[in-house]
């Protein structure tokens, strides 16, 4: 289960309730803070975290267990769903009255906070924790070399699933590369199951696509140009020749029939792998609950298999280059008092990714992107999947965060209604590059 | 004064702004009660007791003026300025003049949207309008199963928004929806993944939600028709068409202004039910006007340019409101029954 994603997940009932709230208030004023549960700026620690999954059961215990040992420095936890922190987070910093910790993807909205020197440096105070992590993740945290958010969550690299049953059924192989994979098409067609599932109704499982296609292409440094935000750096020539495979790949067959149709929240994308449907899924680490909960014997028996990536062809990119959401993140509200200030360094310092929050972690099925665990990895319940996992990452010579997240968020709207023309073939790779260099 | 009129006036006010009807409108027993105090102080003044029994105190509309100038005039002015401010909701709005109104202008998704919120308004009333007055005389009529089957078409009136749309999501999946699980390869389109498709099945279930609601207007303005007019009719010897098109459709006036007004109005505002069905895709192809406006403002954080949507839809949703009211008559309140 994921945060990043999970935001994504969360019933929509909530976000559309927010919505309305939020534009009935003459729908872009500045918004009343939301009251609740000690801003910055008071004497009290609060702390404003998410629900669902994992995650939830590591917080609470973490945070119970650190005011059960600090009486008098107790943080007040306040637990959101995705969409509708989202939005809440963005109007109660705006207004100086959001927690003391504050809950974050990292990316252009972290970006966006440190601008407006909203987050505190936490460069010393988190050295302990940064330390306890993996370089790639803790970098995701990283503004202009400083440390202003430290992760808080499992990693989640984003890879292949496969049902091992299909795979059998037309005697297929794992493919390593790219034209291995447009070999395996015509296979599963004739066998009238889909290639691929993609969940495009919610438009960011077709932005993977896109993310390793062109870091397998052109490596990192084409989207890295991106985010440097230089002028026409769409017009790198890895981006067309990414949105060329890609629709080659739709006008294939590649995709299940109606894949606009498909949503990621319901699970569907996973289900039609399970059920037979579809023989590949590219998605993150935390659609394996989704398997585990919903094919449970099918995990069981090792029918649903997992590979990263596959190369392409005369492509720049290293093929352990991983793509996903290295982390989630906490950051320290500069409105918040200096005692809590001090008091809640100590807590990311020492509290976070500790023994006892590792360990919930890797029992609630995380991967906890932390140094050094290999061995505790194998012994879990889905040890195979965890381990493969976890060495997705810590074997990466870089790990990209998930653009939508990482760009600026009007950049990132525009991508994601985009790629999803690219993906209903309305536009072609030229158009989309005109019409992403005109964000910049 | 019928109930049919007083609901094409409030409507109107609605339209026009709620004030209105607070100071305009005479209460009888209001009036009454204060007459009555006029005349109980000695030496009142004669000029002072006929401005009390002329309607109510303007003080006593103060409480909901007020209420409406904090929420919604203030805010009001709020958008329009910020309209010219830069502002990503995090850091100090800025002044940019005229920069927001020549992007939004100039931005093709923007001006799809228009056009999109001007086809969905048209094809929502041109849907909804005959249906809901068809389905509005069939219920107040006199035939067997009628309650039962109001009760059916009533349905839709008491679920949200959200449950509506997450409802018809999951129907419409090809893979897992209603197609599959029946068996009818004929409903196992990409209904919200193809563009063209996608656009209908939102003026699909506009419709499934908001007929309900417009039938009921419709019924209770047939209701409120004089059977005598109709008794005349058959006394002359009109077919039950003529009766229709000759009683029931010019006494319906008021009712379908109010119905439309509310329809056309209304469709300026369609949000929660698409942003939850298709969330403006595929591509922009349901993309309309206030989903343009939350995705540019709580999406790209690009608030100033939100406003100047904002700005826009209140102008337009204002002066169709108004128009309507002129176009019809509609804001004289007149009762068109005689002796009703």
């Amino acid at each position: 289960m994921t945060l990043t994603k999970k935001r994504r997940a969360i019933p929509l009932t909530l976000a559309a309730v927010s919505a309305l709230v939020l534009t009935a208030c003459g729908s872009s004023g500045p918004g009343s803070a939301g009251g609740g549960g000690g801003g910055g700026g008071s004497d009290t620690a609060s702390a404003w975290a998410l629900t669902g999954g994992v995650h939830e059961v590591m917080w609470d215990e973490s945070f119970k267990t650190w005011n059960e040992e600090n009486a008098d420095a107790k943080v007040d936890v306040q637990w959101f769903a995705n969409d509708a922190y989202k939005e809440k987070i963005r109007t109660s910093m705006g207004a100086g009255t959001g927690p003391s910790l504050v809950f974050s993807w990292g990316g252009g909205p972290l970006r966006d906070y440190v601008d407006s020197d909203k987050v505190v440096d936490l460069t010393e105070g988190a050295a302990d924790l940064v330390d306890r992590v993996f370089p790639s993740v803790a970098e995701g945290g990283m503004v202009d070399g400083k440390v202003y958010a430290v992760p808080n969550s499992q990693t989640q690299p984003e890879l292949v699933y496969y049902n091992k049953d299909l795979f059998d059924q037309v005697g297929a192989e794992v493919p390593t590369t790219w034209s291995e994979v447009m070999d395996l098409i015509p296979k599963f067609k004739e066998a009238g199951v889909a290639p691929f599932a993609v969940a495009g109704a919610s438009k960011w499982p077709e932005l993977i696509w896109l993310q390793y296609m062109t870091d397998r292409v052109g490596g990192p440094e084409a989207f890295g140009k991106v985010m440097a935000q230089e002028p026409d750096s769409w017009s790198d020539p890895a981006f067309v020749e990414a949105l060329t495979k890609i629709q080659d790949l739709v006008k294939a067959g590649g995709f299940q029939e109606g894949f606009g149709s498909t949503v990621a929240d319901t699970r569907a994308d996973a289900a039609l792998v399970h059920t037979g449907k579809a023989a590949m899924l590219l998605q993150g680490s935390w659609v394996f609950s989704s398997f585990a909960q919903d094919a449970p014997e099918m995990v069981e028996n090792d029918r649903i298999g997992f590979f990263p990536f596959p190369a392409v062809e005369g492509g720049k990119g290293d093929p352990a280059n991983v793509v996903g959401n290295p982390s989630n993140y906490w950051s320290l509200n500069s409105n918040a008092s200096e005692e809590v200030q001090e008091q809640m360094t100590t807590y990311l310092n020492e509290y976070v990714f500790n023994e006892q929050y590792t360990t919930t972690l890797l029992d609630g099925g995380g991967v906890p992107p932390v140094v050094g665990i290999e061995e505790r990895l194998a012994d879990t319940e889905h040890g195979d999947f965890l381990t493969f996992a976890y060495s997705l990452v810590e074997d990466a010579p870089s790990f990209t965060l998930s653009w939508d997240q990482a760009l600026p968020a009007a950049q990132a709207q525009e991508l994601l209604t985009n790629i999803d023309r690219i993906f209903l073939l309305e536009i072609t790779p030229e158009e989309f590059v005109a019409n992403m260099n005109a964000t910049l | 004064m019928s109930i049919d009129t007083k609901g094409a006036g409030a409507a109107d006010d609605r339209g026009t702004g709620t004030t209105g009807t607070l100071v305009a409108a005479p209460s009888r027993t209001l009036s009454a009660g204060l007459g009555a105090r006029g005349v109980v102080s000695p030496r009142g003044d004669a000029g002072r007791n006929r401005g009390f029994s002329r309607g109510p105190s303007f003080w006593m509309a103060v409480p909901a003026l007020a209420f409406f100038a904090v929420f919604a005039i203030l805010p009001l002015f709020g958008v329009v300025i910020l309209s010219f401010m830069s502002w990503d909701g995090l850091g100090t709005p800025q002044w940019t003049g005229l920069d927001n109104w020549t992007r939004t202008l100039a931005a093709p998704d923007t001006a799809r949207a228009a056009w999109l919120s001007l086809v969905l308004m048209v094809l929502t009333w041109a849907i909804q309008a005959p249906l809901s007055l068809l389905i509005g005389v069939f219920i107040a009529g006199q035939q067997r199963y009628r309650s039962f089957l109001s009760l059916l078409y009533f349905l839709p009136l008491v679920l949200s928004a959200a449950a509506t749309a997450i409802a018809f999501k999951s129907l419409l999946d090809p893979n897992f929806g209603m197609g599959a699980s029946l068996g009818v390869d004929v409903l196992s389109q990409d209904w919200l993944g193809n563009p063209n498709l996608a656009f209908a099945v939102v003026l699909f279930v506009i419709a499934w939600s908001f007929v309900p609601f417009h039938s009921l207007l419709y019924q209770a303005g047939v209701r409120q028709i004089p059977r005598m007019f109709y008794e005349a009719a058959m006394i002359d010897g009109a077919s039950g068409w003529k009766q229709f098109w000759m009683i029931t459709i010019p006494q319906l006036r008021y009712t379908m202004v109010t119905s439309s007004t509310l329809m056309l109005v209304g469709s300026l505002t369609y949000f929660d039910l698409i942003y939850v069905l298709t969330a403006g895709g595929p591509g922009t192809a349901t993309r309309i006007l206030p989903l343009d406006m939350y995705l540019v403002g709580f999406r790209s954080f690009d608030m100033g340019r939100a406003s100047v949507i904002a700005v826009i839809l209140v102008a337009v949703g204002l002066g169709l409101s108004l128009a309507l009211n002129r176009m019809s008559g509609a804001n004289r309140m007149e009762s068109q029954m005689e002796g009703a």
